[in-house]
């Protein structure tokens, strides 16, 4: 069940509901046999581009090519892809098997031919023993596998997936999303999965692209964005950073950011003046008071993670999270203390404002 | 970033680059949408517009004339019927009212055992056409009906129930205080019982708090409901004429039309005071419920608070609610006795049952009854084709106008069955049916066209409502896996609907079938007349009475059987639809 991979092309498009501009200058390349994912919040328009690469909502400007065709102009069902719906979207009064089916018959294919390729289907997502069901009859994790069992039995040439986990509790998402992505390389499919939760798109994909107000904030794998991402809302969409606003003095080669309340922090190079800085709460550490390179504060708060413990520390105005790896029997800051913290300068990431 | 403006590209016929106007595309949809268009104008709102054209002409010399209005206003006969057409409708308002509120505020308000039976009760009258249960209800309280014998026999007084204008009255607001009942039952239930407690919070208890809080947030309901009545009673043709009250707007239109001819300007003039009236009250109703939404009902809330009823309270309750009971199933108890029985004349109950009424219904109705099968089945049938396909243009379409279809539809509710009656008569008078020659004004088509127009709205909202069940997705679905439009809407949207469809088809065929105003106006011939105008004719003499109760009786079992029906498949296929949505 391999098929021919092809990649996706999204040039300039702008999309509109009647007024009001949804998608503006989206450009995106996604690679053939790509799991790809687009992430951002509710509303920033993640369906609204993926629903316009399946045909679906208003015609948008611009062009999506699909392995160098473009189909802007194609009706849904000659576009020859496959979309799993949030809903899963089962046809009530249809079979398991007559919806899986659906697709093959539109196809004019032979009955012959039918059966065995609606058994396959089945037994890829490991349902064959529910062909005879009604949609009903099954649990949502089930559901879930026979929408995807129903697309990928047309062989499209690409499969676009719309939250299609948001809908399963949380130990079955875990599963469904390894399940997804061992299927996704085992067809080779290139593939677009859509999602507003991080740790999905982290762990499924291969890159993925950040959407904030319809304009895409950051393309990249998703090591890339968490380290170095490019912008103030892609720090603070991924993880949890620490942002401290002061501006970058040159000393020859090297340089320092300083903060509003005059701590320094070297940085490597930058072409940045001033901006922000952003710092992930473990690339922080608490040190004993008064060493080199460092910002002092107050503890103010203590969460106990399990894995971690996580501080709060006050820094003359400006509070700062610091997570430490728990180790046992380790003592732990007390609330009120005076500390140093200590900054792995090689992480941090200046942002001009 | 390059890209290539569409529409540049070569290879472009030249047809292509002129402008689009040009060749004004029409797709499948446009066309069908056009044909239902046309149809709706057709067969509903030019022979609306043409009766009140005609109300506006000078018969002899078809100039524009106010003269019309002058003579129905001068001649007191009609004035007389004007003014009781409003009171009739006015004072059933009222007598509905008066037997609404009661039921509804015990229901709603209170811990009461019967809640179940009194909510049932409220459907039981609207499977009865009224006109059914009209002269039943004379032989109970008429002058000389049961419930008088009794009262002079014991207490020497009589009351004057069913005299003239009163019986009208009684038979309408019986048939008709479910429509109260329903509308405010649904807003008092609405009605948060925060709401309640705030006010009693602050001090208001009692009658008062009901008067004051209660109900001001149900009279949305209550005027929508009350409005209808109004409607439906001032328009109503078949109740006064069974009654043989003649000095009404409606037997006064039928009487002209029938008597004087198509040519005589009355029948005209009072279609219009009707349809203005419908559409003036619809705007009255439309004004008050406007930015009116009370339904409060909020989170962890439900309902006014029900208290238990005293053992004094209990008595009241169940005494109001037996003897509204035994008023509102009279009708349904008369037709039953009335068809049971041998003569029943100046006696409190017939002399003796037999099943010889049934035998003469069986032996003289097999043409009613097959023509009733004929004409409501075409219209039901055409209604919910229709239904669904205005259905899906208005909800899954961006069609210019589209709106239009679904207003023009409904527009239907608006016009008294006389009205259009009148308006198929004139719109088709000196026509003449293609092929046999006949006049198409007393074609039976004619009639099964009437009742398709005049059910249309109640197949439309079944199917609105059975679309809107359908998620977007299961389309969209198909069309992802290569099913084009059509090939979506023949194995997915009509297949989901069709419990919707079924359901609507049904409600159209029951009512379609009881119906007379619009019948009686267009049947030309007995062999032509449905179970509705067959009733009439058999309840025109004292000894064909029995026989008209049993074919009614016939015509109860049909709406009721047919009610049930589809509420039951209206049930059924929520529960496939939940079950289905469940994850
Ligand atoms: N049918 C529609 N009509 C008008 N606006 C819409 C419609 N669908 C989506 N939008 C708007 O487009 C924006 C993006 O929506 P969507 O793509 O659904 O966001 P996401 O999937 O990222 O949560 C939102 O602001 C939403 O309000
Ligand atoms: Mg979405």
């Amino acid at each position: 069940m391999t098929t021919n991979m092809v990649g996706i092309e999204i040039k300039d498009l702008h999309l509109s509901f009647g007024e009001t501009e949804v998608l503006t200058g989206v450009n995106l390349t996604i690679e053939p046999g790509e799991f790809f994912s687009f992430l951002g919040p509710s509303g920033s328009g993640k369906s609204t581009l993926l629903r316009a690469v399946a045909g679906f909502g208003p015609t948008p400007k611009g062009q999506i090519l699909i392995g160098g065709r473009d189909i802007v102009d194609l009706p849904p069902w000659k576009r020859n892809v496959g979309m799993v719906f949030q809903s899963y979207a089962l046809w009530p009064h249809m079979s398991v098997r007559d919806n899986v089916a659906f697709g093959l018959k539109e196809r004019k294919m032979p009955v012959s031919e039918i059966g065995p390729r609606v058994e396959a289907a089945l037994d890829l997502v490991g349902l064959l023993s529910m062909a005879g069901r009604m949609p009903n009859q099954l649990s949502g994790g089930q559901q879930q596998r026979i929408a995807l069992a129903r697309t990928i039995v047309v062989e499209p040439q690409v499969l676009l997936l719309d939250e299609p986990l948001s809908n399963l509790d949380a130990s079955l998402r875990v599963q469904m999303r390894r399940e997804l992505l061992a299927l996704q390389r085992k067809l080779g499919l290139t593939t677009i999965f859509v999602t507003h939760d991080q740790e999905e798109a982290n762990t499924t994909s291969d890159r993925m692209a950040v959407l904030d107000g319809g304009v895409i904030q950051q393309v990249g794998s998703p090591q890339v964005l968490y380290d170095t991402p490019a912008n103030l809302f892609v720090a603070n969409f991924l993880g949890t950073a620490n942002i401290i606003d002061g501006v970058v003095e040159k000393d020859g080669a090297a340089a320092r950011f300083v903060t509003k309340t005059g701590d320094a922090i070297a940085v490597g190079d930058t072409t940045v003046n001033s901006g922000s800085i952003v710092l992930r709460p473990q690339n922080i550490s608490i040190v004993a008071k008064d060493s080199a390179n460092s910002i002092s504060g107050t503890v103010m708060h203590r969460e106990f993670l399990g894995s971690q413990i996580r501080y709060l520390v006050d820094a003359a105005g400006t509070e700062i999270v610091i997570d430490q790896s728990h180790v046992s029997g380790e003592t732990w800051q007390d609330i009120g203390a005076e500390v140093s913290l200590n900054i792995n300068s090689s992480a941090a990431v200046v942002l001009a404002s | 970033m390059t890209h290539s403006p569409r529409g540049s590209a070569p290879g472009l016929s030249i047809a292509d680059r002129l402008p689009k106007y040009l060749f004004p595309r029409i797709g499948g949809t446009a066309a069908i949408a056009l044909l239902i268009a046309i149809l709706l104008v057709g067969l509903l709102i030019v022979p609306v517009l043409q009766v009140i054209y005609v109300a506006f002409l000078d018969p002899n010399t078809g100039a524009l004339t106010l003269n019309n209005f002058k003579d129905f206003f001068g001649s007191s006969l009609f004035r007389e019927s004007f003014g009781n057409s409003f009171y009739v409708s006015a004072v059933s308002v009222v007598m509905a009212t008066i037997i609404a509120m009661p039921l509804a505020y015990i229901t709603t308000r209170f811990n009461f055992g019967g809640s179940v039976i009194i909510q049932s009760l409220g459907f039981i009258p609207l499977i009865m056409p009224p006109f059914v249960g009209a002269v039943a209800m004379q032989l109970i309280f008429g002058r000389n009906g049961s419930v008088n014998l009794i009262l002079r026999d014991k207490f020497g007084i009589s009351i004057p129930f069913m005299e003239g204008l009163n019986g009208v009255i009684l038979v309408q607001s019986i048939h008709y205080f479910p429509f109260i009942l329903i509308n405010l039952s649904t807003s008092l239930r609405n009605i948060d019982r925060s709401m309640e407690e705030a006010a009693q919070n602050l001090g208001s208890t009692g009658m008062r708090m009901f008067r004051r809080i209660v109900f001001p947030l149900a009279m949305p309901g209550y005027i929508a409901g009350a409005v209808l009545v109004f409607i439906k009673v001032f328009d109503d043709l078949g109740t006064p004429l069974l009654l043989n009250v003649n000095n009404m707007l409606a037997p006064q239109a039928f009487l002209r039309i029938s008597s004087i001819g198509i040519s005589d300007p009355m029948g005209y003039v009072i279609s219009f005071i009707l349809v203005a009236f419908s559409i003036f009250s619809l705007w009255v109703s439309f004004l008050f419920m406007r930015g009116k939404d009370y339904s409060t009902v909020q989170k962890g809330g439900g309902g006014l608070s029900k208290r238990d009823l005293s053992t004094r309270e209990k008595w009241i309750a169940y005494g109001t609610v037996s003897l509204i009971l035994l008023m509102v199933l009279s009708p349904h108890i008369g037709l039953l006795l009335l068809s049971f029985g041998t003569i029943w004349s100046y006696a409190p109950l017939p002399d003796d049952y037999t099943l010889q009424n049934f035998v003469v219904m069986w032996e003289n109705s097999g043409t009613y009854i097959s023509n009733t099968v004929l004409y409501a089945g075409l219209a039901a049938t055409a209604d919910v084709i229709l239904g669904t396909a205005i259905a899906y243009i208005v909800l899954r379409t961006k069609l210019f106008g589209r709106q239009a279809l679904d207003y023009m539809a409904t527009a239907s509710l608006a016009v008294p069955g006389v009205v259009l009656g009148i308006g198929y008569l004139r719109l088709f008078h000196g026509v003449q049916v293609p092929f046999s020659g006949e006049p198409m004004a007393s074609w039976w088509v004619i009639i099964a066209l009437a009742l398709m127009v005049r059910r249309l709205p109640y197949a439309l909202r079944a199917c609105m409502a059975a679309l809107q069940q359908v998620s977007i997705s299961l389309e969209e679905a198909a069309e992802s896996l290569g099913a084009s439009k059509q090939s979506t809407i023949r194995r997915i949207v009509v297949p989901l609907m069709s419990g919707g469809i079924l359901a609507g088809f049904v409600t159209s065929f029951a009512t379609a079938a009881v119906e007379l105003s619009a019948t009686i106006m267009l049947v030309s011939s007995d062999s032509d007349a449905p179970l509705a105008y067959g009733i009439y004719l058999f309840m025109q003499t004292p000894s064909g009475r029995g026989a008209g109760a049993a074919l009614g009786i016939v015509a109860v079992i049909l709406v009721g059987v047919g009610t049930y029906a589809s509420q039951r498949i209206i049930e059924r296929d929520k529960k496939m639809r939940m079950s289905g949505d469940a994850h």
